[in-house]
Formats: structure tokens, C-alpha cells, sequence
């Protein structure tokens, strides 16, 4: 499972003050400590308060790089913005995020092409959220076929099936993880995918709970990636446990400890 | 054509070093590097196989006890004086390693301790290949000289053992503290292989200085099942588990000339022909699944299986293939 540490984001207000008084130390410390939980790459997001985000995300890349080795998801839904940070990333990035929209496709795919970096694609388009199902896999297809067609490897590829509230769209929740598994039968390179994890839990009481819950029944459908707070050990244990239970992990009795030395 | 298809391995075996020249701070006149695979034996498109599988040689403190007599033709002549044996094969068959196994210490033959350790120290000048040195099994007598073992050849950079689940701690301590690498013992079972490893690594002795031995059966007795064991293991390693990513020892000698079928003489059973030539083909063919099966380091017994089983992982290496 490859987990992108959620932490570095401004809609969190430490970080949105770190990123105000330019204070590397905050960032470096949430970059290291999810990296020692198990993190395989960290998401950067400067968040919607910030002024000048063509400054402040190759800021945050460049802070999070001077302590660690790992690739690095740059989230923003500004393209031009992406492209300033990817001139500063210095292992394989990946961008976050496309949607299914050709506009959008177009602008992302070439960029993700030129700094041969992976590249999440959301089954959303301009219409709005998918309702079902099918309409998720349909802009699946959409977003496959443009890649097959520009020539950008398949293998780099991470579909998300958009996550939504559980106490907002409880009817969809099957066929969001139904869609996991779906997604995989569209091309004969079947796309990896991913999700936004605490989406699914916005506005509940019991979010930790409903985050491992989901979780685990998404890896249970084939889950390559997932954004997520893995600092929440209880909910890191629970993605050990289930790779486990799928064969992924040789099982021994400190199998937690185990991953964990990888 | 059908197109070739190529695994993509993203891990690897760790890589262990065995003995210790005197620049190193040892007195052995080379060393041994065994492990770093990247793929499967010998599928060198997948990747690359930096250190061919080595043959030890192995030879005990004592006259042995059930060596057959197709053995006994080989080394009846030295078996008077182990540094002779050692010796012998060191200068007579080239061994490139050398495997002691110090029976002599049981509790059935009791041998006087300073005597097992005046051995080993006099092997050290005697012979100046890296070292293998295992205890006879029984936990309480091996935790008691082991240990003084590691201490006599500190910097040789020996490979020492066993330690298993229920018995690591004090053996674990003396090779951390010597500077030499350790086997790790498990009964064919994955899963116990995974757990010794972490118990090791917690008592701080890195991961590129533990050799698992997954313990062998040989051809006709449980062969397949070692073979299973050791391919998952494996499969793990180059997947990225990096707690099992250990190279292999196997004692293929002793596991081999337990068969009836390797010792029987030709007088008991005639169609089966000569033990001269069944023995050392039973031990042979059981090396040779072995590193099918991934093993680094065998542990044998018969000069001529040795060299056969020598002969064909240099073809292998050559034909690159």
C-alpha cells in the first residue's frame, strides 16, 4: 500500500501560519514524523488561504526536501501552480490533481509528460460529482483513453473514485468501492488507484473509526494508494492488518513491528 | 513469437560478508560475500546476480558418528586430528569455506571446553579460509561455548550459530559484540523464519549480518517443501520485505546422507548400483534444487558432489542464459 501523508496542508492552521511566517522548522517536523509512521510520500498543499501560491508551494517542496528522501504529491488546482513547484522537486513528483475534463487533461497530462511525474486523475468533471457507478466509470474511461492516446504510461496513473461523506452520500458508498475494483478491468494495464481518505468521514463523530473502516474495505477491493493521516496509528495498523490478510505481508507474530522496519 | 515476459523486481537479498583479511583486522587470506540477488536463480535478464552461490565444506571436532562408508574412503585418513581434515580440504579439495561443527561438545561426548577452544584458535593458524562454526544443538552447552568461540575469533568475521525463536538472546549478544555474522534457524515455517529475524535485528544486529537457514529436506524427504518455503521467502525479499530479505544457508550434506538411498550398500539393495556413485549423486541433486531454490551457501559433504554441483553453477554463470 502507498500511503501519501495528508498533513501539509493550509487548510491546517499551523501549517497556514508556517507558510505566513515562512518557519521551515513546523513543515520539516510534520514532513519527518509522518515519514517515521509510515508514510511513502507526503501531499503538499498550500491551501486556499494562501496569497501567493506560485511561491508558497516550491517553498513547502523545498522545506520538506531538506530533511527528507521521498516523493512528493503536489496538490493545487492551479496547473501553473504545480509546474512552479515541479521546477524544485527533486525525486519523481506526483500531481494532484486532473479531473475527467479534456481542458483540464490536456494542461495536466503534458505537464505530468514533460517532469515524468505520476498523476492522480479525480473521475469528476465539470458536470459535478459522479452520482453512481457508471458515471464514475465512464469518466474512468475518458481519463484512460486520453492517456493511452498521448502516450503517458498507464503504470503512472492513479484514478480516484472521489470520496464523499459518508453522512452526505451514504447511498453511494458501495459503488464508490465498487468502482476500486472496476477501474482495474478498463485497459489491459490495470490503472492503480487511490483515495482521499478523510473525505469520507467529514462531519462525522466517529471519524477514526469510519476512516479505518473504509479503508480496510478498500483494500480489500484492491486499493493501490490512499491519502491519509498516518499518524493515526490505530487506522496505519488496521492498512498493515489487511495487506496481511491479503497475503500481501508474510504474516509473524510482530507483523506490525515488521512493516513498520521497511 | 511469444513475447518474453520479465518480472520487474523492486528488492533485493541483503548482502553478508564472511571472513576478515588482515586489512580488515582478520587473518584470512580472502572473503566471502554472499546474497545482493535481484531476481530468481540464475534469471539473469530479470537482474542482476552479483555473488554466485558458495560451497562449504564441512568438517567436525571429532571423529563423526554416522558418516557412511562412502564418506569414510574420503577422510578416514584425517579424522585422527581435525586440523588435519581441515587441512586436507583446504589443500587437497580447495575449499573456499569452511563449515566446524562442534560435536564434540554434546552432552553425550562432553569434550573438556579449553580443549573445543585450543581447536579453534589452532584452526585459525592451520587454515586461513573464512569460517562457519555451528554448535551440535543443544542449546544449553551451545550457549555456553559459542559464545567463547565468538570471543577467540573476534574480527574474523565468522558466520556462527544457531539461534532459533526460544534460544537467540546470549549467542545474538557474542556475535554483535565480535563482529561476525549469525544463522538463524527456523523449522521450515516462514512465519517463525520472519519473527527470528525481527527478534535479532531488535538486539541490534543489523539485517546484511543474518544468514536464515531455513532447514533442508533432502531428495525424497520433504525436498519440495523446503524448496516452497524458500521460493516465498524469496518472492518477499524481491518485493521489498525487507526483515526476511536474509541469503540462505543450507545443510545439504548432513540432510542428504541421512537417505537410505544415499547410504545403502549396493550388497542390500543391487538394483539400485553403486553407493560410490548413488551417494554423492543424491547430495548433488539435492544441492542443485537448492539453488534453484535460492540457497547462498551450501554445506556439504562429498568431494565429488561438491565438485559436480561447482561445475554447474559455473556453467550457469557462463552461459548467462
Amino acid at each position: 500500500m502507498f500511503i501519501i501523508g495528508e498533513l501539509i496542508n493550509g487548510m491546517y492552521s499551523n501549517v497556514r501560519k508556517a507558510i505566513e511566517k515562512k518557519d521551515k522548522s513546523v513543515i520539516q517536523k510534520i514532513a519527518s514524523e509522518q515519514i517515521r509512521c509510515g508514510a511513502d510520500a507526503l501531499d503538499i498543499n498550500c491551501g486556499p488561504a494562501s496569497k501567493n501560491p506560485k511561491e508558497d508551494l516550491p517553498w513547502l517542496v523545498e522545506a520538506v526536501q531538506e530533511v527528507i528522501d521521498k516523493p512528493l504529491s503536489l496538490d493545487s488546482s492551479k496547473p501553473e501552480v504545480i509546474e512552479e513547484a515541479l521546477k524544485v522537486t527533486k525525486n519523481k513528483a506526483i500531481i494532484n490533481s486532473t479531473t475527467a475534463d479534456l481542458e483540464k487533461l490536456e494542461i495536466l497530462v503534458d505537464l505530468a509528460k514533460r517532469y515524468h511525474t505520476k498523476l492522480i486523475a479525480l473521475t469528476l468533471s465539470k458536470k459535478g460529482v459522479p452520482q453512481n457507478k457508471d458515471q464514475r466509470l465512464e469518466l474512468a474511461v475518458q481519463i484512460i483513453s486520453y492517456c493511452v492516446e498521448h502516450d503517458f504510461p498507464i503504470e503512472d496513473l492513479y484514478l480516484d473514485p472521489v470520496v464523499l461523506p459518508v453522512n452526505v452520500a451514504q447511498a453511494q458508498q458501495k459503488d464508490i468501492l465498487e468502482s476500486l475494483k472496476e477501474f482495474k478491468l478498463i485497459y489491459q494495464i490495470p490503472p492503480k488507484t487511490i483515495v482521499g481518505l478523510s473525505n469520507v468521514s467529514q462531519g462525522t463523530l466517529q471519524r477514526k473509526l469510519i476512516n479505518r473502516t473504509f479503508i480496510t474495505m478498500a483494500i480489500s477491493l484492491g486499493l493501490d494508494a490512499a491519502i491519509l493521516d498516518p499518524l493515526d496509528k490505530e487506522l496505519m495498523d488496521a492498512v498493515i492488518t489487511a495487506e496481511l490478510i491479503l497475503n500481501k505481508q508474510i504474516y509473524c507474530d510482530s507483523y506490525l513491528e515488521a512493516y513498520r522496519k521497511k | 513469437m511469444i513475447k518474453e515476459y520479465l518480472e520487474n523486481w523492486t528488492g533485493l537479498v541483503n548482502t553478508v560478508k564472511i571472513g576478515a583479511t588482515p586489512q580488515e583486522g582478520g587473518t584470512r587470506r580472502k572473503t566471502i560475500t554472499v546474497g545482493g540477488e535481484k531476481t530468481l536463480a540464475f534469471l539473469f535478464k530479470e537482474g542482476h546476480l552479483p555473488n554466485k552461490p558458495v560451497i562449504a565444506y564441512e568438517i567436525w571436532d571429532i571423529k563423526p558418528i554416522d558418516w557412511p562408508e562412502e564418506l569414510t574412503n574420503y577422510y578416514s585418513d584425517v579424522w585422527s586430528d581435525p586440523l588435519d581434515w581441515a587441512e586436507k580440504v583446504a589443500n587437497v579439495y580447495k575449499a573456499d569455506l569452511l563449515c566446524v561443527r562442534l560435536m564434540g561438545i554434546h552432552p553425550e561426548i562432553n569434550r573438556d571446553i579449553d580443549y573445543e577452544l585450543n581447536f579453534i584458535k589452532n584452526l585459525l593458524k592451520r587454515v586461513n579460509l573464512p569460517l562457519i562454526i555451528v554448535g551440535c544443538g543443544d542449546d544449553e552447552k551451545d550457549n555456553t561455548v559459542l559464545p567463547l568461540c565468538s570471543q577467540i575469533t573476534k574480527n574474523e568475521r565468522c558466520l556462527i550459530g544457531e539461534v532459533t525463536q526460544d534460544n537467540y538472546k546470549i549467542l545474538t549478544a557474542a556475535v554483535l559484540a565480535d563482529g561476525h555474522n549469525i544463522i538463524a534457524q527456523s523449522p521450515i515455517d516462514i512465519n517463525i523464519a520472519k519473527q527470528l529475524n525481527i527478534l535479532i535485528s531488535d538486539m541490534g544486529l543489523s539485517f546484511d549480518r543474518i544468514v536464515i537457514n531455513p532447514t533442508v529436506g533432502a531428495l525424497g524427504y520433504g525436498l519440495e517443501y523446503t524448496y516452497s518455503i524458500m521460493e516465498r521467502l524469496r518472492l518477499a525479499a524481491l518485493n521489498q520485505d525487507k526483515v526476511i530479505s536474509s541469503p540462505f544457508i543450507c545443510f545439504v550434506g548432513q540432510e542428504s546422507w541421512r537417505a537410505k538411498e544415499a547410504k545403502a550398500r549396493q550388497d542390500e539393495f543391487y538394483s539400485w548400483g553403486k553407493e560410490s556413485r548413488r551417494g554423492p549423486l543424491w547430495e548433488m541433486i539435492t544441492a542443485v534444487s537448492l539453488v534453484l531454490a535460492g540457497a547462498d551457501i551450501l554445506v556439504m559433504r562429498h568431494p565429488k558432489a561438491i565438485e559436480k554441483i561447482k561445475e554447474y553453477i559455473e556453467l550457469m554463470f557462463k552461459n548467462n542464459f
